[in-house]
């Protein structure tokens, strides 16, 4: 069957699939829409966890990313699944006992004040709209490779159907459907990778492929892109090129901050005990390792496919491929020796970095593109590092069932993700802001209305931001990252675990977390991106890494402040010796 | 409230937590570079933890806590279904 038929069909199947799921349970309650009634079985959550937690960076962006910092790429790798081990020990257990429904819930009943909600409130909803915006564009970019539909009609879809099934079915849909979501993601990101593991190594497990011998050969796959890498004017491939202070904090604030990500946090608050959120923290980290073992692997693998397939081979004969991501505008040629080969080396082949096209084409039918020449290297090939999954089948040249499944998994992971994110924002505006500080007197039924209209409001925000994706996306990640690091987790883990902390305490280490973090970040990338770099950097540490710092800030804050201010009030130390029982 | 309960939960979380520490920030970071002198198979031991083994051991590390807390639960509550009864009124 021809590709496109075959990508309607899969996507289309899993689409019919994800809304009979919402139909099949919508929320009749406030319980219901906010943490699914807490009867989530610690095996589904686990699942819808890893769907909701692995988004559109996850699936597309981050084997690519791998393949491109080699040894480096490792902070993301730790840095994203090291965070369920201290969610786990030390928030997940006792935020579901605690039983309430939001993460602001938490933070300003346990210090009592309306000060420290709102500003809980605050980070969370920018938290999760910076992430939203990474999805909606995910979205976009598949639909208008796959289904070559015009991206702005593709993010509407993808609207629609979140739309579908997060307002009907709130927590509890968007937990059946991550279930769903789950599957087809897993499965569509293994299967290409186990036939390239097959096609490159013989060995069919792909965690072992990549440390085996290249098929028909002597030589390991690993020292062989090592070679390449080498030859070519890369680092080794199994080397750091950043400082071991940068990567150590850098996976700081990446595990810290996904600890302190709100829309992981909740779905711990959806299984029936406190046994349950610990199994179902280990189940979640089970599912997601399988992909994120998985994708140094692939990252490996494309790394050497693509090499193989486009070096020193002349444009006219490049593959297909290579053709229909340069249409899309993810890769662009600029033939410096006017020798109509394709040479691919290190270093930036464009000035400006990101392709400019122009409508015309050059003499061997390539897109030109406006950009000057980067002449300080004799690189030709811009590549956008999202291709490396998505084209991944098609460099291998697997048949088109797996490029059509890879297409319906990429939307499902960023679907997944959009739809947790988009509930916790409208929780925490229904819940917190409205019931909780401006309305109190509301009934439930009224609640559960302004939740719905919450969630179809941050459903348009979230499409805006995909039809017209704001710059700066990639330069936010690390706030998200950085804020839920240096704001979110300190507040809950000291709130557990140090009853003395007082409302006093808990805020000003919260604003220091915030103003810190942000500044560092706001300065570096935003007001002078051309000091950012090591010579700068407090103790060399980059603006991805500097959440960690803040975090410790906050730590001593909160610690020193608590001090000068009165105890928590008795009822207080009941409430937190309540939440350490089982 | 059972304070023994809290002391031993504590331990079993900082020591699980040492062990976190040491297969990321030890063996994948710190002591990375000395690690990749040795070679199982295609992997340098350091660039394996940093890419494999400390996912690997994160899981098992959740595992063993989870085995370790319902052990000390049924220890301390005699059965852990019971602050759920009470939960549900």
């Amino acid at each position: 069957m021809e590709l496109q038929t075959l990508t309607y069909l899969f996507v289309g199947i899993s689409f019919a699939l994800y809304i009979g799921i919402a139909i099949w349970s919508r929320a009749r309650s406030t319980n219901d829409f906010y943490i699914a009634g807490k009867g989530v079985s610690p095996i589904a959550n686990g699942m819808a966890t890893a769907a909701d937690w692995m988004s559109a960076a996850s699936f597309i962006s981050m084997a690519g990313l791998i393949a491109f910092l080699g040894k480096d790429g490792s902070v993301y790798l730790m840095g994203w699944t090291g965070g369920y081990v201290l969610l786990a020990l030390l928030l997940a257990p006792y935020l579901r006992k605690f039983g309430q429904y939001t993460v602001p819930d938490f933070i300003g009943t346990r210090y009592y004040s309306k000060a420290a909600r709102l500003v809980a409130i605050i980070c969370l909803i920018f938290i999760s709209f910076t992430y939203v915006a990474g999805q909606m564009r995910g979205v976009g970019i598949v639909f208008s490779r796959f289904l070559e539909v015009d991206i702005n009609t593709g993010v509407i879809i993808g609207m629609l159907i979140v739309f579908f099934y997060a307002v009907l079915g709130g927590m509890k849909g968007i937990t059946y459907t991550q279930v769903a979501q789950y599957c087809v993601l897993i499965f569509a990101y293994l299967v290409p990778a186990i036939f390239i593991s097959l096609l490159i190594t013989n060995n069919p497990i792909p965690q072992l492929g990549f440390g085996d011998k290249i098929a028909g050969s002597s030589v390991y796959l690993l020292d062989k892109l090592d070679q390449l890498s080498l030859e070519l004017g890369f680092n080794a491939y199994t080397e750091n090129t950043k400082s071991n202070i940068d990567v150590f904090f850098i996976t700081a604030a990446l595990m810290f901050g996904t600890a302190g990500l709100p829309h992981v946090i909740v779905r711990f608050f959806t299984v029936p005990k406190v046994s349950d959120a610990r199994k179902s923290a280990g189940y979640a980290l089970v599912f997601i390792a399988l992909l994120y073992t998985t994708a140094p692997a692939v990252a490996a693998f494309a790394k050497i496919n693509f090499i193989d397939s486009v070096q020193k081979v002349e444009y006219q004969s490049a593959p297909n491929w290579f053709k229909n991501w340069e249409s899309i505008g993810l890769i662009a040629w600029k033939d410096k020796n006017d020798d109509g080969i394709i040479n691919y080396s290190s270093g930036n082949a464009l000035e400006g970095v990101k392709p400019i096209y122009t409508d015309q084409l050059g003499k061997h039918g390539q897109r030109v593109v406006k950009n000057e020449p980067n002449q300080s290297n004799k690189n030709e090939v811009y590549i956008d590092n999202d291709i490396m999954v998505l084209a991944n089948p098609e460099i291998a040249q697997l048949p088109n069932w797996v490029i059509a499944l890879v297409a319906a998994g990429a939307l499902a992971a960023a679907l997944s993700t959009a739809a947790g994110l988009l509930l916790v924002i409208s929780a925490s505006i229904s819940h917190d802001l409205m019931k909780k500080m401006l309305m109190p007197k509301i009934t439930e039924k009224q609640e559960l209305i302004f939740a719905r209209c919450a969630a179809a409001v941050a459903i348009f925000i979230a499409g805006l931001f995909g039809i017209y994706p704001p710059g700066f996306v990639a330069q936010v990640v690390a706030f998200a990252f950085g804020l839920a690091a240096s704001t979110i987790f300190p507040a809950l883990f000291l709130g557990i675990f140090y009853k003395r902390l007082n409302k006093e305490g808990a805020i000003a280490g919260m604003i220091t977390g915030l103003l810190t973090t942000s500044s560092y970040i706001i300065y570096f990338k935003f007001l002078n991106p051309s000091f950012n770099n090591s010579e700068f950097w407090i103790f060399g540490i980059s603006p991805e890494g500097i959440g960690f710092l803040g975090m410790i800030m906050n730590f001593i804050v909160a610690l020193i402040v608590s001090n000068f201010y009165s105890r928590p009030p008795s009822e207080i130390y009941q409430m937190i010796d309540e939440i350490r029982k089982p | 409230m059972k304070s023994s309960y809290w002391k031993s939960n504590l331990i079993i979380v900082t020591s699980l937590l040492f062990v976190w520490f040491i297969v990321s920030y030890g063996f994948g970071i710190i002591w990375s570079d000395e690690l990749d002198n040795l070679k199982i198979g295609g992997f340098k031991l350091g660039f394996w933890f940093s890419q494999q083994g400390s996912i690997y051991f994160f899981v098992l590390i959740i595992f063993t806590y989870v085995y370790l807390l319902n052990k000390l639960d049924k220890k301390y509550f005699n059965s852990s279904e019971k602050s759920e009864i009470k939960e549900k009124d």
